[in-house]
């Protein structure tokens, strides 16, 4: 491990780039849940702070393991670009809605003043124009900031395991639900390829192939022909065996229910907890138990479908690594923001610059780990 | 293997049953061809086996089908997915997951094979349909033969003792088609799987059957027999058959290797010395070679030295990464057919849609009539060129046949009626208020054909027009196009159908990889092809005889 990572991930595209594809696996992926569990994880670490110079540094991290880790020829790996994209949006309107709509945050350093616009006395308490603070753009930077930094935490988990992988690995009495969604993933894009398609053939017709017009014009056969497709894929999984189940006592099956449904909401409840600053002390414990109740209720219920997995992606050391290197980093920051509010949340009111607290910032950089242990694959 | 007793299947709605009679027996280990002009029930028939008719189908099934034992009444499709395999018309309708591999594994894990066994046979199928080198690709960047054979390979996995499959070949090239049906010559001799399978092109599976069940339509009863005694009352056959009809053989010939012998042990090959096949004249001799040779069929129409009504220099066209066509030169003259050939993904549709303006040229020029199509105003370009693309349906909008050609009317400006008139010629006793989706595969294309003519395009392109379609329907647009090419108009078809572009095309050009890899008369280039020859021109070569229509008029 003496080679520092850029070095090391330089090394390995120039020898990928030279050398023939290899036939076989080298390695099989990491469990597309571990990402998934990173990424969260530096979100939840991101919605601890609001320290702009944390959450910048968390952003780097996420786009450093993305650039290293991601497969480069799959289609979902471009998409953390558009995930970013939406995030600088995201934080665009949050600053254009403090200067046209004003803010509640008191401030004395006013930058430049907007016409207001009069309204009427029933549109109290809202304000259209008027003087912009810099508090008030800071709190909104700050604020826009974190929501962004959260979305670029999505965007890393969607770009570094496939959703519909992500699904594949869901316990078996989620099975049928998870095909359903991969297969609603996959029609989208057929979808768009038959909007296309159909207005291409306007061309042909001699009408415009542009315009509004054209496009409610194609809608009823597009949705015709995807309603066909759909009725024949059901028909050919229904051929293929899709929905064969065992039978299972009625007892069982009762208690599945209530595990299940007893556990979703403890998950929602400990959630809910976990994210308002009110509920920290209940919030853990409650989201635990709520979770074992899902997952004993799910494996009560894999016992109604008789399928069976083709080459799961294997729960590995890496895996290991990759979710306990984001869980750190969560853990760490939520920790920080008990014992040191201050530097987590830097003044506004009066407005000081923000300085990296230390050992928070040593944290943060812990979610490097999977770019050292995974292995950039040879493209 | 399978048994169907007494059966007949009426759809809901339907005032007569969709097939009545099918009563025969598909033994275990034999390659079962159902044959029948279209509409006859053949998928009925299929889906029957595997029980989605009538589970998911609806209607009312009567009589007992049975498969391994089991009666399709009492198991549902799901439950009968461990001994039936079944693949549809359109494989991308059949796969559930994105990449090679998972889709192979996707029928074993709902059945609940264990993980050992799957990753087996996983293997072994990548191995037996040649797929190895294309286990991690996502299936959309596939080509259609590498699709039908993920889609056949997906229902082998979990080793069915039946496969039922609804025309395997019918959007294939010719090499891709010979892949697939070696494939399911090894799966039957090997392996001993039982396959019931429906194909309109019968040139390519006739001789692979073991025996044939003949559909014949009209309510009356299935025939059921050896190739030879069912090709001898069809009234489906491929040319290797009618010219033993022709002929006079008995019992009538299967493969063009019998043929060939009958031809010399029969004395039609000394029949035939000394008489030249008639040469299809075309106005544009440039490409003719045809000094001496009789002219034929007069063209009738003083378009001699017209100018090309279509023509291409240099065209690139790139798509994503690709280079879809590179370098192309084609011209087009007033009353000449021509064929474009080639693999699938050769760049034939890209050829068509740049012509019409769909695509855009990355260098080079095309013109159609003086005209830069993708530079035209839509309404313009109708009246210069017309294509009917491979989906028919997708030209057509409204509900009912009679809006739709109003509908054209308007578009193309011409006269009212029109379109009408040319519907009528084209398909005889279509109602006005028929819905588009309710006609035949072939009745569909001819209502888009009659749109399309109905701005009176001098260049007509048509993509892939004989998908789907029966002998008959076949005959029927020979008929429309060599009139339609008599008449002035020059026609360009992109297609896999050798016999078609035998019976149409004055040229051929063959496209590979984007590139023209050869442009000249039919008789020359098919000839010298071993894919693309028809199989009267593998019978009776080294003669240049293309179709058995030929060998008729010289025999007459």
């Amino acid at each position: 491990m003496g080679v520092p990572p850029l070095e090391r991930s330089r090394e390995w595209g120039r020898v990928g780039a030279a050398a023939p594809r290899k036939r076989g696996r080298v390695k099989p992926p990491v469990h597309p849940g571990a990402w998934w569990l990173w990424s969260l994880s530096l979100g939840v670490a991101a919605s601890r702070t609001t320290n702009p110079l944390l959450l910048a540094l968390l952003v780097t991290v996420t786009a450093y393991v993305v650039a290293v880790c991601r497969t480069r020829s799959a289609p979902w790996s471009r998409s953390y670009a558009a995930f970013a994209r939406l995030a600088l949006a995201v934080l665009l309107v949050r600053l254009a809605f403090t200067v046209v709509l004003g803010s509640p945050v008191p401030g004395a350093h006013t930058l430049f003043a907007l016409p207001e616009v009069p309204l009427p006395h029933w549109a109290q308490g809202i304000r259209l124009g008027g003087r912009v603070t810099a508090e008030a753009l800071v709190f909104a930077l700050y604020d826009g900031l974190r929501i962004a930094t959260l979305l670029v935490c999505v965007g890393a988990a969607n770009a570094l395991a496939s959703p519909a992988r992500l699904l594949k690995s869901l316990p078996g009495a989620l099975y049928e639900l998870g095909v359903a969604v991969v297969v609603a993933l996959t029609f989208a894009p057929h979808l768009v390829a038959d909007v296309q398609r159909l207005r291409a053939a306007r061309r042909l017709r001699g009408r415009p192939d542009s315009g509004i017009r054209g496009l409610l014009q194609v809608g009823l056969p597009v949705l015709e022909g995807a309603l066909e497709r759909s009725v024949a894929l059901a028909a050919a999984m229904d051929a293929r065996g899709y929905g064969r189940s065992a039978d299972v006592p009625d007892r069982v099956r009762r208690t599945t229910a209530a595990l299940t449904l007893g556990g979703l909401l403890g998950i929602c409840a400990g959630l809910y907890g976990l994210l308002t600053t009110e509920g920290g002390g209940y919030g853990l414990p409650v989201l635990l138990a709520g979770a074992a109740a899902a997952l004993a209720g799910l494996r009560l219920g894999g016992r109604r479908s008789p399928r069976t997995r083709y080459r799961p992606d294997p729960w590995d050391a890496r895996a290991w690594l990759v979710s306990g290197a984001g869980a750190a980093v969560a853990a760490l920051l939520t920790l920080a923001s008990v014992r040191a509010p201050d530097a987590l949340h830097p003044g506004v009111v009066p407005l000081v610059a923000p300085t990296l607290p230390l050992w928070p910032a040593a944290a943060v950089l812990l979610g490097l780990l999977p770019a050292l242990v995974v292995p950039k694959e040879p493209s | 293997m399978i048994r169907f007793e007494d059966v007949s299947v009426t759809y809901e709605g339907a005032a007569r049953p969709a097939v009545r009679g099918v009563d025969f027996e598909v033994p275990e280990g034999e390659l079962v061809l159902l044959v029948g002009p279209s509409g006859t029930g053949k998928s009925t028939v299929l889906n029957s086996v595997s029980g989605l008719v009538p589970h998911f189908t609806g209607g009312t099934l009567r009589g007992r089908v049975t498969v391994a034992g089991r009666d399709t009444r009492t198991h549902r499709p799901r439950e009968l997915a461990d001994v039936v395999g079944t693949v549809g018309q359109d494989p991308l309708a059949h796969f559930v997951t994105d990449t090679v591999e998972d889709e192979l594994a996707y029928g074993m894990e709902s059945l609940g094979i264990a993980p050992a066994v799957m990753r087996r046979r996983v293997e072994e199928t990548l191995d037996l349909l040649g797929l190895a080198e294309l286990r991690d690709r996502a299936i959309a960047t596939l080509s259609g033969g590498q699709r039908q054979r993920v889609a056949i390979g997906s229902v082998l996995t979990p080793h069915p003792a039946v496969l039922v499959l609804d025309e395997p070949t019918s959007a294939l090239d010719p090499a891709a088609a010979e892949e697939v049906l070696a494939v399911l010559q090894r799966l039957v001799h090997d392996l001993g799987t039982t396959v019931l399978l429906a194909e309109h092109r019968l040139e390519r599976v006739v001789q692979y059957a073991d025996r044939v069940v003949l559909l014949p339509g009209d309510g009356a009863a299935p025939v059921c027999g050896t190739p030879a005694e069912v090709m001898a009352v069809s009234p489906v056959c491929p040319p290797v058959v009618e010219l033993g009809r022709l002929a006079g053989w008995s019992p009538l010939p299967m493969t063009v290797r019998d043929a060939r012998r009958r031809a010399t042990a029969a004395g039609l090959r000394e029949r035939l010395a000394g008489r030249v096949p008639e040469q299809r004249s075309t106005a544009d001799h440039a490409v003719g070679h045809a000094a001496g040779h009789p002219a034929g069929h007069a063209v009738g129409h003083a378009v001699g030295h017209a100018a090309p009504l279509a023509e291409v220099r240099s065209l690139a066209v790139r798509r994503g990464r690709v280079d879809a066509l590179c370098g192309v030169d084609l011209t087009v003259a007033p009353g000449e057919t021509v064929a474009l050939m080639g693999r699938n993904g050769a760049g034939k549709s890209t050829l068509l849609g740049a012509l019409v303006g769909l695509v855009e040229p990355g260098s080079g020029t095309v013109r159609v009539g003086g005209a830069v199509p993708h530079r035209t105003r839509p309404r313009d370009l109708v009246r210069l060129v017309g294509l009917v693309p491979q989906e028919p349906r997708d030209l057509l909008y409204a509900d009912t046949v009679g809006a739709e050609c109003a509908a054209a009317d308007r578009d193309a400006g011409a006269a009212p009626g029109t379109c009408r008139g040319l519907v009528s010629g084209l398909l005889p006793g279509v109602a006005d208020g028929t819905h588009p989706r309710d006609l035949s595969e072939g009745q569909r294309l001819a209502l888009a054909l009659a749109v399309v003519l109905t701005a009176r395009p001098p260049l007509l392109l048509l993509d892939e027009p004989t998908r789907g379609l029966d002998y008959a329907a076949k005959a029927r647009l020979v008929g429309v196009l060599r009139g339609l090419a008599a008449d002035g108009h020059a026609i360009v078809l992109a297609t896999h159908d050798v016999e078609l572009a035998a019976e149409l095309a004055h040229r051929v050009v063959l496209l590979a990889e984007g590139e023209v890899i050869a442009d000249g008369p039919t008789d020359d280039i098919v000839v010298s092809s071993p894919s693309f020859a028809p199989q009267v021109t593998k019978i009776l070569a080294p003669e240049r005889w293309l179709t058995v229509a030929q060998v008729r008029e010289a025999l007459a």
